[in-house]
């Protein structure tokens, strides 16, 4: 029996706060069925859903290891441009778009490297030195394309635009990705030194560093992860839409930043979940087509969008304090 | 008995003030020997040298009977001398054994963690060093245990990482007296192994119930050496020790 309990105690310790933002996520469908079953049923309503989500988690899953390591980054709204815009004038300028695939994804790279060592390096705020480069590098971006956006409907003829976007007897193709970098993405947390040692670095820096953990380089390479996370999504957006918009990714600095949280990772660092954070991203993408769908009007979302953030946060509190 | 470790007649100089004067020190194997002092005797520099952290300015170190030059802490910890730090060096908020093997992890190619064989090796250690309640395995939290329970995760640590003598760094400050005894139970177990320890503390009853050898600091200088066969009571540790540094 007390063996048992030990079992169910550490199981709850790990998965306690995947679970609940599974609950939270259960109970939203159920609210929306119930305002608005006919609507619900419409599979058209869960096809806008499915192809709002997997830019979500490229943005979002990455996130959940950098504040895992303790860290946070606001940058990565821009650096989805960045990455996005290199590609873009790549691809126009006639380079091969496998290439440009590659070069943006090392742009965003390198942009996570730079914001990273920043931090790191010279002792900054996460938060508030990445938001200073999210308008730096917003700014960089107006001012290089003169706020015009560019236009490559080039990529359709090539063979990476049905592989990576393309639909497969009816399935887009980002929906596949999304799943295999979740999927990946577990077990780079969970069973990686990777992943491992970011939990030991948010949970007690001094003692990580006594055991011989590499701390700042722990650091830098979540910040490089989150951009190469953002690069991903914002390249697919743009070969989804055929087209790079000089302000694309703002809209989901906020809404990345609560699938986080509404996901279950604490803000103090050294726990994280990349299974509540999908689920994170579901209960974000269904409140942002849901409130619509169930005859509400659109003012509606941004209220019920900071509802469901404080009563997700105080739900996950009930999962404890930090301990130290 | 073998000499795990001999410090002989070490010097440490911190610009005009001498820390260390010609101390000398010896453990041998599965022996527990009690270092005690003021504060400021000179405890905490004796330890740092004994790791690797501080080199002397002057004196010999021998491991194993062997003379070593360029003593440093990587040299201590090849050589088996682990370290358990005041505050453990442990996460709390993840399992025991992510803490046994931080940084130190059992790793398939490419990085990927040996999660079944670490989780076997670290209820095989926790066992080994005494933990016996139930409700406490690899995957429990660090910060559900108790003070003495987290002392016995760095210990069995210093297991894992092939320690042949465990310093302990006043391991039973602000410990309850169950806790101390979970501590004591832990260390005897150490020794039961076969390994070393060296047990730092300033509270003589303490150190005086682990120890089998007691080693008196005072302003740099090991004043006294005592074993636990030549004393009875603690308070004649404590005695002993009043004399020899009042006449010091």
């Amino acid at each position: 029996m007390s063996n048992n309990n030990s079992y169910l105690s550490n199981y709850f310790h790990r998965n306690g706060r995947a679970l609940g933002s599974i609950g939270y996520f259960v109970l939203l469908m159920v609210i929306f069925f119930i305002g608005a079953p006919e609507a619900w049923i419409r599979p058209n309503l869960h096809q806008s859903v499915f192809v709002m989500m997997p830019t979500l988690i490229f943005l979002t899953i990455p996130l959940v290891f950098l504040v895992a390591s303790g860290e946070i980054d606001l940058s990565f709204a821009s650096t989805y441009a960045v990455a996005a815009y290199v590609f873009a004038l790549l691809v126009k300028n006639g380079v091969d778009p496998g290439i440009c695939f590659v070069l943006g994804i090392l742009t965003g790279a390198a942009i996570g490297a730079l914001v990273g060592t920043l931090i790191v390096v010279f002792r900054l705020s996460s938060l508030v030195a990445s938001l200073g480069m999210l308008f730096l590098l917003r700014g960089v971006i107006l001012l290089l394309t003169n706020s015009r956006s560019i236009t490559i409907m080039e990529v359709e003829n090539h063979w990476i635009y049905p592989l990576l976007v393309g639909n497969f007897y009816g399935f887009p193709m980002q929906i596949f990705w999304a799943a295999l970098f979740v999927i990946f993405c577990y077990y780079f947390f969970n069973k990686h030194v990777f992943g491992i040692h970011i939990q030991h670095v948010g949970d007690n820096t001094v003692s990580a560093e006594q055991m011989g953990i590499n701390v700042n380089a722990v650091k830098i390479k979540a910040f490089m992860f989150v951009g190469v996370g953002a690069a991903i999504g914002g390249i697919f957006t743009t070969m989804i839409t055929y087209t790079f918009f000089p302000t694309q990714g703002f809209g989901y600095l906020l809404l990345a930043l609560a699938a986080v949280f509404v996901g279950g990772t604490p803000y103090w660092g050294g726990l994280g979940t990349i299974i509540g954070a999908v689920f994170g991203v579901g209960i974000i993408a269904y409140m942002e087509i849901g409130i619509i769908a169930i005859g509400w009007s659109g003012e509606w979302r941004q209220f019920f969008n900071g509802l469901i953030i404080l009563l997700a946060l105080l739900g996950h509190r009930l999962h404890g304090e930090r301990v130290r | 008995m073998e000499n795990i470790i001999e410090l002989k007649k070490v010097t440490k100089r911190f610009g005009g003030i001498t820390a260390l004067n010609r101390a000398s020190l010896k453990v041998t194997k599965g022996e527990v020997v009690g270092l005690i002092g003021d504060n400021g005797a000179g405890k905490s520099t004796l330890i740092k040298t004994l790791v690797g952290v501080y080199s002397p300015d002057e004196g010999e170190i021998f491991i194993r009977g062997d003379k070593i030059i360029n003593w440093n802490a990587l040299k201590a910890r090849e050589s088996g001398i682990e370290t358990v730090f005041q505050d453990r060096a442990l996460t709390p908020q993840q399992s025991i054994v992510k803490n046994i093997f931080m940084g130190k992890e059992l790793r398939y190619p490419f990085g990927f963690i040996k999660e079944k064989e670490q989780i076997y090796e670290a209820n095989r250690l926790i066992r080994e060093i005494g933990f016996t309640s139930k409700l406490i395995n690899a995957e429990s939290p660090v910060g559900n245990l108790s003070g003495g329970e987290r002392q016995g995760v760095a210990i069995a640590r210093a297991i894992y990482n092939n320690a042949e003598l465990i310093v302990l760094d006043e391991p039973t400050n602000n410990l309850s007296l169950n806790e101390t005894q979970k501590v004591f139970d832990f260390v005897l177990n150490v020794k039961k192994s076969n390994r070393s320890v060296l047990f730092i503390g300033h509270n003589i009853y303490h150190v005086y119930d682990i120890s089998d050898r007691f080693v008196i600091l005072d302003r740099g200088e090991v004043v006294h050496q005592l074993n636990k066969n030549d004393i009875s009571t603690p308070e004649e540790l404590m005695k002993i020790m009043r004399d020899t540094i009042k006449t010091h």
